[in-house]
């Protein structure tokens, strides 16, 4: 009988040891979650009156022609929304991220589509080593050309794209603060891939961006447009809440 | 008042040689302006393997500095003193971007590709033909090239692609070729003849935004070759890899490879004045393609004649 009371002890302090455990872990990892919710909020604007961006002459294309002839595209190098926010501007974190944080990749895989002989986005924020598909949903061929710089981790590659082939998948392999991106056969498409490591954002038609998921902390947030270059100030990331870093450019 | 004389005269002839003297060496340093430290170039001990022969980049450099530097520059950054006359511009091997490959797009070539590029020269371009060298001097080169870029230390070459054997060619497969010339729209830049005429053709650059033709099949009469090569296998490798640092692009995602052969065979009959088996095949059919029908979806409307298979067993 004391033997049996003794099992029936030692078994309950076990679970009750290994119940306390797995709360306590959880709670630890509860913790970490919330801890990493934190992030920056802001707000990109143009200072001034944006250059005149140039009407694009789709007609050696007409099927592009065509589908813009109510509204004709024009060049996107500087487009400012209706409240002075910048459009296309890559933010991301040049300074202060953890290895672990810098290291993530996003789960979610990005499509770089060409419609209506436009890069859809103009501009895209990726990771290093985060893949993303390359599209058409235009009747007709074209073929990405991204120019990386020389002799660095990412190459110049070439493939062509004809209508009705599946997306194909690609990833770069290093950081580069803007690949170009162009179309031979349609001379007028340009577009930007940033390669970042670390969470990214690309301002909205209203400037506005948010980066999430980054722990507390000290940070350098670094601004890239393809005209006006880039900017940086400090921001400090206090758990819960998101901090806020606003940057002007100056329209030349 | 004549006692001064002297004085006065040699403050003046002080006063000019301090002039002069700060004048000339304004003047100096004017004449020789500040360059920096004189750039050194490392000869890296590169090399290259071409079947049992190993090229060894010291070996070359004698051989660069008569026969290459002159248009690829002494740190091989395509700026030699004949670059500037030249189009198209001379190879940068700094960057390590090759046209010629049997590699996919976007790596490095092997060894022999660039082994024989030197060997056959570049048509349409200012690279002549030095067949001329032993093969253990077109090897070194081969190895001398590689100290410009750092990628060669850190990269492997690609993998070359993989080729099929030829099928023959027949009058199906120039049709079938042809659709596909259309489909893929190589007219948009190549020209609906293959003249190098088409509506893409007069804005295209370089990736060093240099202007850039499109190849011209119909030139060059008998002789006409490509640039990677005039060997079918050389054609099939051409738009199945790209040719990096041009506008023109790889199809490998997009084409099967028994697909690109009839296209390689389309191509050789825009080649008018060629003599090829090609041509031989169209003029037997008294010059016309007739339209391509899909040989694959509809198995009921294919003709019930043909049951030998492709590799023709004896």
């Amino acid at each position: 009988m004391k033997t049996h009371y003794k099992k029936f002890a030692v078994m309950a302090c076990t679970l009750l040891m290994l119940g306390f455990g797995l709360l306590y872990s959880t709670r630890k990892t509860l913790n970490v979650s919330a801890a990493a919710t934190g992030g920056i909020t802001g707000t990109i604007k143009l200072d001034g009156t944006p250059p005149h961006q140039k009407p694009i002459d789709m007609s050696k294309e007409p099927n592009c022609a065509k589908e813009h002839a109510s509204s004709p595209v024009t060049t996107e190098t500087v487009i400012v929304g209706p409240k002075g926010g910048l459009k296309w501007v890559v933010v991301y974190i040049s300074e202060g991220l953890d290895a672990a944080t810098a290291s993530q990749v996003p789960p979610v895989k990005p499509t770089w589509d060409q419609k209506g002989c436009q890069y859809i986005p103009h501009v895209m924020a990726l990771d290093v080593n985060q893949h993303f598909e390359v599209s058409n949903s235009d009747p007709h061929s074209h073929n990405i050309h991204p120019l990386p710089k020389p002799n660095g981790a990412n190459h110049e590659w070439n493939r062509s794209q004809p209508p009705g082939t599946p997306p194909f998948d690609q990833v770069w392999a290093g950081e580069e603060i803007a690949i170009p991106v162009k179309c031979n056969i349609h001379p007028w498409m340009h577009g930007y891939i940033a390669v970042v490591k670390g969470p990214t954002a690309v301002t909205d038609e209203n400037g506005s961006y948010t980066i999430s998921n980054l722990p507390p902390g000290n940070y350098t947030v670094t601004t890239w447009q393809e005209q006006y270059g880039s900017q940086s100030q400090k921001v400090t990331v206090a758990a819960g809440k998101p901090a806020t870093a606003d940057f002007t450019y100056k329209a030349k | 008042m004549n006692c001064l004389k002297p004085i006065r005269f040699a403050g003046a002839i002080l006063f000019a040689a301090i002039m002069g003297v700060v004048f000339a060496a304004k003047a100096s340093a004017q004449d020789v302006p500040d360059l920096g430290p004189k750039p050194r170039l490392v000869i890296k001990p590169m090399e290259s393997h071409i079947g049992n022969v190993t090229g060894h980049a010291a070996a070359a450099k004698s051989d660069y500095r008569r026969y290459c530097a002159g248009c690829h520059g002494d740190f091989g950054d395509s700026n030699g003193e004949n670059a500037v006359w030249l189009d198209p511009k001379p190879r940068d091997f700094t960057i390590a971007t090759f046209k010629c490959r049997s590699t996919p797009t976007g790596t490095l070539p092997v060894d022999e590709d660039i082994f024989n590029t030197i060997a056959r020269g570049l048509t349409n371009s200012n690279m002549p033909v030095w067949s001329s060298f032993t093969k253990q001097q077109r090897a070194d080169l081969v190895a001398y090239i590689k100290i410009f870029s750092p990628r060669w230390e850190k990269e492997k070459a690609g993998e070359p692609i993989k080729i099929p054997d030829e099928p023959p060619v027949t009058l199906e497969s120039i049709s079938h070729g042809k659709a596909l010339f259309t489909k893929l729209e190589c007219w948009k830049c190549h020209g609906p003849h293959g003249e190098g005429d088409g509506p893409s053709a007069a804005t295209l650059t370089d990736s060093k935004d240099n202007p850039i033709r499109p190849y011209n099949f119909a030139a060059g009469k008998g002789d006409s070759r490509f640039k990677c090569g005039n060997t079918n296998q050389d054609v099939y490798k051409i738009f199945m890899t790209g040719l990096d640092g041009t506008p023109m692009p790889s199809f490998a995602d997009v084409i099967q490879p028994n697909d690109a052969w009839d296209l390689v065979h389309f191509l050789r009959t825009l080649q008018v004045d060629r003599h090829s088996k090609e041509n031989e095949v169209l003029s037997a059919a008294h010059g016309v393609i007739p339209p391509y029908v899909d040989r694959n979806p509809p198995p009921a409307a294919a003709p019930p004649a043909d049951n030998k298979p492709p590799g023709g067993a004896n």
